[in-house]
């Protein structure tokens, strides 16, 4: 099996896996950072999303042999101290429920705020559109994203 | 008011010491703070006590004042993990602040009904929850009393804090804890009076949205062991077929790939209970290392499997609903009057048919568990609703008696009803048991979505008489479904109307149904309120109105005696969203429904305003009035009502299971469509009633009536009504 040196959250791990293993499954059980959840495995509900290079992906769906240098964040990675403007939001709003999906929606979240200061409404409504909240907290969600952009602003 | 304490004296142990120590960062010193605040507050470390001291099973307290309460129920995201601590802190007279909480495990000794379902912890757990409180409080207060010699009536407590007011002499929860060992647990306690509550109904934040917005494990799928291997299983393709053979040497030698066997849950001898419903007890494992290694291991594996009963498919399965509605049931459900003259003599007759598909649970967490059975015990952690029913199951399938299977809960990515039935539990035991290792079960989301326990496929038909004067003088409901009709015989309008006949029929199939969020109320509520506006419509008449003149008839002389609601608070939530939502007051371009339900012990009514959007309905706004007695934690209860209107708008729009040859033709979020961000409402407004009723249900009953809200705000929009979920499908394309 390949070996692959991956830059996580500001860290370097080596790890040795087959080469079509999702970043997901590398993430969850060779490096057990456990807060980037399996939902789906097809890209369909966004609760697996992390940043490559700063881009919200699906780690369901990236094969570890396609990552290269690219630089994995995820939730975990955020911010130093869990206080990433989204993630104080999301808990001003008191956004989860069950929590599953937030991973996901945080991570997702924080990429658009991060090249969108200020989105719209609509703008909210299409870039969060690809993460699934079983539980319906997408009002909160929405506000927790005009928090969290004021904040950023 | 003083109340019987009712406890087991095993649950009132001796206090006892545990070695504590280090630091514990804090839930609710951030999640306090107001939104202007937080901005700059920074989360507080907390010195941990050197010693805890155990009160009673619900609560311990640490020698420099903190308390860490236990949460009793399965959380599966109804937020009962913030608010039945909330209730414990209340009477113990706590501030939330110092307020550490725990999840328990299961543990029938100290609690009750450690079961997450039917909306009901929080109602039946209020008692308990309040006694555990004011009982531990009672020990600390009369130890203090006992110290200063002073009498106990004297001593009053605020905050952790013990106060004796004419000496001036203050002493905290953890500074006497341990001295409240010698004290008797009284035979009746006193309860504060809600007007004191300082707790209940303030909001209070979720005591895991720290963790949860860090990413920190939490969910069974998050359980590690050292040493823990994975497992999958593979079930039949399709209802009705069983597994004939597999050859396991193609995958044998797969990398990580550990063993590749059957499991089986039925077992000559053990008795099946309700939560062991399952339609495919005959599994393939794969066991291995890693989850990929696993999933790849499962795709390669090839089986063979067999029809063993007949196969059925989705345009037959809603045709026989029909050919069964057909029938005369032999006995009514419900029959007062005479409903057969009502509707010979009526002026009008309104009749109109509902039907709603097959609908998968989909929690966003797949089912999981992790066991570890060995020779003498079983441990078990994982998201499950009924630990008390899965201990007995597991128990008997690994052959240990009951108290040597230990059941842990964990957070869990949901529940909806589909985590009752406890099968992934029990296939963990067997697989870990055959294994002899720890082993953590994973179901991929198609294993999820195609195992069944699904919301039944449902065909209910209504019938209204009106005389020459619009009033209703006749009601006719015959409910149908796939293992048991929908109907709530005693529910409204029952009571209500002089001549009334309930109907149930059911069928059986190989497709395996189980309770799914609001069971029956689900679908039935939003038919009901449905039709109702349209024989409003056909009376001519407001359809708040309409339902507030049959409230006012069940008011002054109910029909019958077994009616299942109170006329009252029905229409008093009526009354509320009437008010809040303005409704009379048109506005160009917002078209309106309204309908009202009672289920889990709560009313709620709802007014939808749907908009059209490019040519599209689109929901704008909810309003939405609720009656749930105290509301113990307002911030999460809006939280659940929220979801609960959402989930029913999401999946009375778009989605659906159907069958071909007994297969799911849905296997992931690709097809089966779940409600997505751009198409939830806009806003969302909760009122509360406000009264001193005890709390009942949260979790379930703002989704039943929006779906009938909606039904009729969309026959506003589009001057068509809708009689067929789910209404984004044509429903000429499900029928066939």
């Amino acid at each position: 099996m390949p070996n692959y040196s991956l830059r996580i959250n500001g860290q370097v791990h080596e790890v040795e896996v087959a080469e079509d293993t999702p970043v997901l499954w590398v993430l969850r059980d060779h490096i057990k950072l456990l807060g980037t959840k399996y939902g789906c495995g097809i890209g369909q509900c966004g609760a697996c999303t992390i940043h490559l290079d700063g881009l919200a992906m699906r780690s369901c769906s990236v094969p570890i042999s396609a990552v290269g240098s690219q630089k994995i964040t995820t939730i975990e990675g955020l911010s130093e101290k869990g206080n990433h403007p989204v993630q104080q939001a999301w808990i001003e709003h008191d956004v989860p429920q069950c929590g599953y999906c937030q991973a996901g929606q945080i991570m997702n979240a924080a990429a658009l705020l991060a090249d969108t200061p200020s989105p719209s409404d609509k703008e909210i409504a299409a870039r969060m559109n690809g993460n699934i909240c079983r539980c319906g907290t997408y009002t909160r969600i929405q506000k927790a994203i005009k928090t969290a952009a004021e904040k950023m602003s | 008011m003083k109340v019987k304490t009712q406890h087991n004296r095993r649950s009132f142990l001796k206090v006892s010491a545990a070695a504590g120590g280090g630091l514990v960062l804090g839930f609710s010193w951030l999640a306090g703070c107001s939104p202007a605040e937080s901005e700059i507050a920074e989360e507080v470390a907390r010195q941990m006590p050197e010693n805890w001291f155990d009160i009673n099973g619900f609560l311990k307290i640490g020698d420099n004042g903190l308390v860490t309460i236990m949460s009793p129920n399965p959380e599966i995201g109804q937020n009962v993990k913030t608010s039945m601590p909330m209730i414990v802190a209340e009477e113990l007279d706590v501030a939330w602040e110092d307020v550490i909480v725990e999840q328990a495990g299961l543990d029938t000794e100290i609690f009750t009904r450690q079961l997450a379902g039917g909306s009901q912890s929080i109602r039946f757990g209020w008692p308990g929850l309040r006694r555990a409180g004011a009982a531990a409080r009672h020990l600390l207060v009369a130890a203090t009393a006992e110290k200063w010699q002073v009498p106990l009536e004297e001593l009053t407590t605020e905050n952790g804090i013990i106060t004796h007011a004419a000496t001036g002499q203050t002493i905290g929860y953890g500074e006497i804890a341990s001295a409240a060992a010698g004290i008797e647990v009284p035979e009746e306690i006193a309860l504060k009076e809600p007007a004191d509550f300082k707790i209940i109904g303030q909001g209070k934040k979720n005591v895991d949205g720290r963790k949860i917005t860090t990413g920190e494990p939490l969910f069974g799928i998050d359980v590690q062991r050292e040493g823990m291997l994975t497992a999958m299983i593979i079930h039949p393709p399709a209802f009705g077929m069983k597994l004939k053979t597999y050859d396991a040497t193609t995958v044998s030698s797969m990398p990580g790939i550990s063993k590749v066997f059957t499991i089986n849950a039925d077992k000559e001898g053990v008795e099946k209970q309700w939560s062991d419903t399952n339609a495919f007890p005959e599994l393939i494992a794969i066991v291995g290392e890693t989850t990929w290694q696993v999933m790849k291991a499962k795709k390669a594996l090839q089986v063979e499997w067999e029809q063993d009963t007949p196969p059925e498919s989705s345009p037959e399965l809603q045709q026989a609903l029909v050919a069964l509605m057909e029938t005369t049931p032999k006995e009514a459900a419900r029959k007062d009057g005479d409903p057969t003259g009502a509707f010979a003599g009526a002026a009008q007759v309104v009749e109109a048919t509902y039907t709603a598909p097959f609908l998968a649970h989909n929690t966003m967490e797949p089912m999981n568990f992790f066991a570890h059975v060995t020779a003498d015990h079983a441990e078990l952690e994982g998201p499950i609703q009924t630990p008390e029913f899965l201990r007995p199951t597991v128990a008997a399938l690994v052959g240990l008696p009951e108290d040597k299977v230990s059941i842990m809960m964990t957070r869990m990515g949901g529940g909806f009803g589909r985590r009752l039935y406890g099968n992934f539990g029990v296939e963990a035991a067997l697989i870990s048991k055959e294994m002899n290792a720890p082993v953590k079960l994973l179901y991929t989301r198609e294993d999820d979505m195609t195992q069944g326990t699904y919301r039944p496929d449902y065909r209910v038909t209504y019938r209204a008489a009106l005389n020459e004067d619009n009033e209703l003088i006749g009601f006719h409901v015959r409910g149908s479904g796939t293992d048991g009709s929908p109907v709530f015989a005693n529910r409204f309008p029952a009571g209500a109307v002089d001549n009334y006949l309930a109907e149930n029929l059911e069928k059986s199939s190989n497709i395996s149904t189980g309770a799914w969020r609001a069971p029956r109320s689900n679908f039935i509520a939003g038919a009901e309120q449905a039709f109702l506006d349209e024989v409003a419509e056909a009376a001519g008449k407001d359809p708040i109105e309409f339902r507030l003149e049959l409230f006012d008839r069940a008011i002054a002389k109910p029909v019958g005696e077994k009616n299942d609601y109170e006329a009252d608070r029905y229409a008093g939530v009526l009354k509320l969203v009437k008010e809040k939502a303005g409704w009379g007051t048109e506005r160009p371009g917002v078209h309106r429904g309204v309908a009202a339900y009672y289920c889990h012990n709560s009313y709620v009514a709802q007014v939808v305003d749907v908009v059209m959007e490019n040519d599209r309905p689109k929901v704008d706004k909810v309003w939405c009035a609720v009656d749930c007695g105290i509301v113990v934690n307002p911030e999460g209860a809006i939280n659940q009502i929220e979801g609960g209107i959402i989930d029913g708008i999401g999946h009375a729009m778009y989605s659906a299971i159907t069958f071909e040859n007994g297969k799911p033709q849905q296997s992931n979020f690709d097809k089966y469509r779940l409600i997505r961000h751009a198409e939830a409402p806009r806003e969302i407004e909760v009122f509360f009633v406000e009264n001193g009723i005890d709390p009942t249900g949260l979790g379930e009953p703002s989704l039943p009536p929006v779906i009938g809200a909606l039904a009729n705000a969309l026959a506003k929009a589009t001057g068509e009504r809708l009689y067929h979920q789910p209404f984004e499908f044509n429903p000429q394309e499900v029928l066939g």
